[in-house]
């Protein structure tokens, strides 16, 4: 077991829950909840842990086949709930598989180019780039910007991970510069206006750059040590919109201050360079581009969310990895984590 | 996997791995510094200015209404108070079914159901946790509801302050009354001052002095939620360090008014429509200032109604309507004082002479007759008997040598024709005709010219000349204290609420006429207390066996013009037609103290119907058996 990563992954989740529990008004059923949460998503952890990493690799692309199905599904049968139709009704429990696709996407990728000579050629880019593709806009029309933006960064990255030239990674930017006026086209009316409210949030302080405002007003009122745990007046009085959610790390940004922040971040930073270590030790392509995508996935993660609400990105509904209240989030994570796990511990079985 | 595949060079791929593992590393190390970086930003360079948007977006600030000064009389008698008063507040978001409730305040007759529609949507209209008034409760009504209580979730009894006047209509127009501010008021005030204020003074003293009477309005920060909501039990915030500060009480009022006088002469004026204005000559205090019929002032106080308002504007007896210095009238043979001195002073031939009264007058090369009063034919009369037993040919003639140019600018010099300046606002300046008034009033040349004929009506109080009770009031004073002359007021001090410390207020000098001499002074003051003791004075059977000298005029004013053949009968002219009474008096009249003017419309000569009322005054004033009897009450 790697206790390096178990340890500091702990450690995250359990400052999450004290900023949690200020958050949601010193409510110990949210807490209760969010550990119900942490519990279920350790096991997921511990399970996948377990799993050698090649029997991962030869059931990858029936995961990605079936989670694809899913989405599928999705758009055929699924909840609609606030206007989003993401959830599958099991009865028992609502699936979101669109979070699965952030496992599966990058799985899918470095299966693929497991067997492959690196860098990847043009050909097979493509074949990736319709991996990553497809299940991304599966994702983007139920709607849901934020996930469909990390299943194309978990895909991404991984591709970027394989070595592609320099030269394409240049292509691909400016490709996407020249195409943005055609996304802005194809964006959502509300997805425009969180564009247009992140370039001037006081341009309607009362209405679309509210949560913006409010979010920048809590991080900056906490000064360097913060207000104090459940002092937080912007997040216990109500101004700060989905403080348990989505803005949670401006709660802890109100109430533990810059050095607060500073410590999540750099703990955050440990996992992602623990993440980054395995991924450098791993034996084979699959598990190196595997590990390495989860780890940038995660920390692509923590800084969209706490780039959003500190107001140098613009509004996606990212949760903050580990700390912010939600089930599928954290499950989604902790299952990538136990991948990491099971990569560390197998990787000297398959010294060469 | 059985796809022929170029052989895969580890060694290579490793390598190029490792290298992008680094520059990712390096790449996840930056966009953290550079999250780092703005958070420092936020938190440590702008933290001043994110520190004060969220006190402001925590803290609201509740303004405190200050307590309104108390208005008194010249003796400490309160006529303007704050008395506790119950309202009936519904908070929406305790209440269950509005409607019900409401029909069940009714029943109670706690809520007037004609306002049913409009306190519905009040309430939906209100945020869910903001009192909402439904009425003001009487302490009987209070009651009622108290024992009642439980039946009524989200119905409350909120204690306040309502402005009380003691005396009701007694010093209504005096003292005046307060109401709600409005669109107009709120022009004029600071609107941070009466942040807390629902009332401002509205006519009278109350908004005369509003600036000595409101005081400051002090604050108390409270910590409210995102909805605004005020959340009491937030200790452990260390932002919320909450300031206030008390409101300044507004100062008290000392009027020179007094009110026992006041109720003296309001009960002597009971069932008139009149007036009555007592003035001490010595420095212009007004003693009293009366016009009835009067109102309740309790009832703006409490909050009019639309309908309540218009009855009482649309009565034809304008109880609103502030007759002591608003209401015109033609003076009457209360001028002859006046116009005597005038002829003293300017040396007419007149004054010298003994003239013969036939009961009318006649321009030389006119056909028109001036006819007496009802006294007929007076026979010999002097200035004396002339005043004192007023006869209107001497005074005719008196005019006509004395020329309107003269007579207006000596009647000037008494105030006739302005305003007297006193301190409240609502005064009309009444009228003193002249050659240069007339010019400028009239359009056609016609009208413009001044006739002889009208020099003789103004010779006896009639014509265009028209006076306000406090004009003839203040004309009295000056008459009384030989020229002497100051500006009436009713504020004398304002106290201090928290100290008591008074801060007096001067009597203000005007200018005094100072070119009359001393004997004619005299002579005209001698004919007054003639008229009041002599066996043919006008004013003898009102002013008999007074333990005071009362130096006294009487003066009936026609309302409307009498042709030349007909005779004035009181019977078939409608009420409103009828003569005008007035009285003018001063006392003592070696020292006078006090002077009083007194008008009573449509109910004859003055001897009989306005001479009485002040004679009530002048004994309350000078404190017979019966005034004390009368303070007893209070």
């Amino acid at each position: 077991m790697d206790y390096p990563l178990l340890l500091t992954i702990l450690l995250v989740a359990g400052l999450g829950m004290i900023v949690l529990y200020s958050a949601a008004g010193e409510s110990s059923s949210a807490i209760v909840r969010q550990g119900i949460r942490l519990g279920a998503g350790l096991v997921a952890f511990f399970a996948l842990a377990q799993i050698p990493p090649r029997y991962l690799r030869l059931w990858t692309p029936w995961v990605f086949v079936s989670v694809l199905g899913m989405l599928l599904l999705v758009m055929l049968v699924g909840d609609v709930r606030g206007g989003a139709q993401r959830w599958l009704d099991l009865g028992f429990i609502g699936l979101q598989p669109s979070e699965f696709m952030k496992l599966a996407v990058p799985m899918m990728v470095a299966w693929f180019l497991h067997d492959r000579s690196l860098p990847p050629k043009l050909p097979q880019l493509f074949v990736v780039v319709l991996i990553v593709a497809v299940p991304a806009l599966l994702i983007a029309e139920q709607p849901d910007l934020g996930t469909a933006v990390l299943v194309v960064a978990a895909g991404g990255l991984t591709i970027l991970l394989a070595g592609i030239s320099l030269r394409i990674i240049a292509g691909l930017s400016i490709a996407a510069l020249v195409a943005s006026p055609v996304l802005w086209m194809f964006m959502l009316d509300y997805q425009r206006t969180r564009v247009l409210t992140f370039l001037n949030p006081w341009e309607d302080a009362q209405g679309a750059g509210y949560n913006i405002i409010q979010s920048q007003i809590a991080i900056g009122s906490g000064g360097t040590f913060g207000k104090g745990w459940l002092n937080g007046t912007q997040a216990n009085l109500g101004f700060l919109p989905e403080r348990s959610t989505d803005f949670i790390f401006a709660v802890m940004g109100e109430e533990f201050g810059l050095v607060g922040l500073v410590t999540l971040l750099l703990l955050y930073l440990a996992l992602v360079g623990r993440g980054l270590y395995i991924a450098a030790e791993a034996q084979d392509t699959f598990t190196r581009l595997l590990a390495g995508s989860l780890s940038l996935t995660f920390f692509f993660y923590v800084f969209v969310n706490a780039g959003m609400v500190s107001g140098i990105l613009p509004v996606v509904g990212v949760p903050l990895p580990l700390v912010s209240a939600g089930g599928t989030s954290m499950v989604t994570l902790l299952a990538g984590f136990g991948i990491l796990a099971a990569i560390s511990r197998h990787r000297k079985l398959l010294a060469p | 996997m059985v796809r022929a595949q170029p052989l895969k060079d580890h060694w290579k791929e490793q390598r190029l791995f490792l290298s992008r593992v680094i520059a990712a590393a390096v790449i996840v190390t930056l966009l953290t510094g550079g999250l780092i970086w703005r958070l420092v930003h936020l938190q440590v360079v702008d933290f001043q200015r994110f520190s004060e948007l969220s006190h402001g977006n925590q803290i609201d600030i509740a303004p405190l209404a200050p307590t309104r000064g108390l208005i008194m009389d010249r003796n400490g008698l309160i006529l303007a108070e704050n008395v506790p008063t119950w309202q009936l507040v519904a908070i929406p978001e305790q209440i269950v079914d509005l409607e019900a409730h409401l029909i069940e305040l009714e029943k109670l007759e706690l809520v007037d159901p004609a306002d049913r529609e409009v306190l519905v949507d009040l309430v939906q209209s209100r945020r869910r946790f903001e009192p909402v008034t439904l009425a003001n409760l009487t302490e009987r009504q209070a009651a009622i509801f108290a024992v009642r209580r439980h039946h009524f979730s989200g119905i409350h009894v909120q204690e306040g302050l309502i402005r009380n006047y003691p005396y009701g209509a007694a010093a209504a127009h005096a003292v005046g009354y307060v109401g709600r501010i409005s669109q107009n008021d709120y022009e004029e005030i600071d609107r941070a001052d009466y942040a807390g204020t629902f009332q401002i003074g509205k006519t009278g003293i109350e908004r005369a002095y509003e600036d000595h009477l409101h005081g400051y309005s002090g604050y108390q920060e409270q910590v409210v939620n995102a909805q605004g909501r005020v959340i009491t039990d937030w200790s452990s915030n260390p932002d919320a360090a909450l300031e206030g500060r008390l409101p300044e009480p507004g100062r008290h009022v000392v009027l020179a008014l007094d009110i026992r006088l006041q109720r003296v002469a309001e009960q002597a004026l009971e069932g008139l429509r009149g007036a009555a204005v007592a003035i001490d000559p010595r420095n212009g205090d007004v003693l009293t200032l009366i016009s009835t019929p009067a109102f309740d002032p309790n009832r703006f106080a409490i909050g009019l109604s639309g309908a309540e308002f218009a009855e009482l504007n649309a009565d034809n007896n304008l109880p609103l309507f502030n007759r002591a210095m608003a209401g015109r009238y033609p003076p009457g043979s209360t001028v002859k004082p006046f116009y005597g001195l005038a002829g003293l002073h300017y040396e007419t031939l007149h004054v010298t002479e003994d003239h013969f009264c036939g009961g009318e007058f006649r321009l030389p090369g006119s056909s028109r007759i001036y006819r007496e009063g009802p006294g007929g034919r007076h026979g010999e009369m002097t200035l004396h008997t002339a005043i004192v037993r007023s006869c209107n040919v001497y005074y005719y003639g008196l005019a006509v040598e004395l020329g309107i140019d003269r007579m207006a600018e000596f009647m000037t010099a008494f105030g006739f024709g302005a305003r007297t300046g006193i301190d409240i606002s609502g005064e009309n300046p009444g009228l003193m005709p002249s050659r240069e008034w007339k010019r400028e009033y009239f359009t056609t040349r016609d009208q413009q010219a001044w006739y002889p004929g009208e020099t003789v009506s103004t010779g006896i109080g009639q014509g265009y000349t028209e006076v306000t009770p406090l004009q003839l009031a203040h004309a009295t004073a000056n008459l009384a204290a030989r020229g002497v002359r100051y500006r009436p007021r009713l504020l004398v001090a304002t106290e201090d609420t928290e100290t008591g410390e008074a801060n007096p207020i001067a009597a203000e000098p005007l200018a005094p006429i100072a070119d009359v001499s001393p004997e004619h002074w005299q002579l005209i003051h001698d004919a007054l207390l003639g008229a009041t003791t002599e066996t043919r004075g006008t004013a003898l059977s009102s002013m008999g066996g007074t333990t005071y000298t009362v130096a006294g005029k009487t003066g009936t004013a026609q309302v409307v013009g009498v042709a030349q053949d007909e005779k004035y009968d009181a019977e078939t002219l409608d009420e409103q037609f009828r003569d005008n009474g007035l009285f003018l008096a001063y006392a003592p009249v070696e020292d006078p103290r006090i002077a009083i003017a007194v008008v009573v419309e449509n109910r004859g000569g003055g001897g009989r119907t306005a001479a009485p009322v002040a004679r009530r005054i002048l004994d309350a004033y000078f404190g017979t058996e019966e005034y004390v009897a009368d303070l007893a009450e209070f």
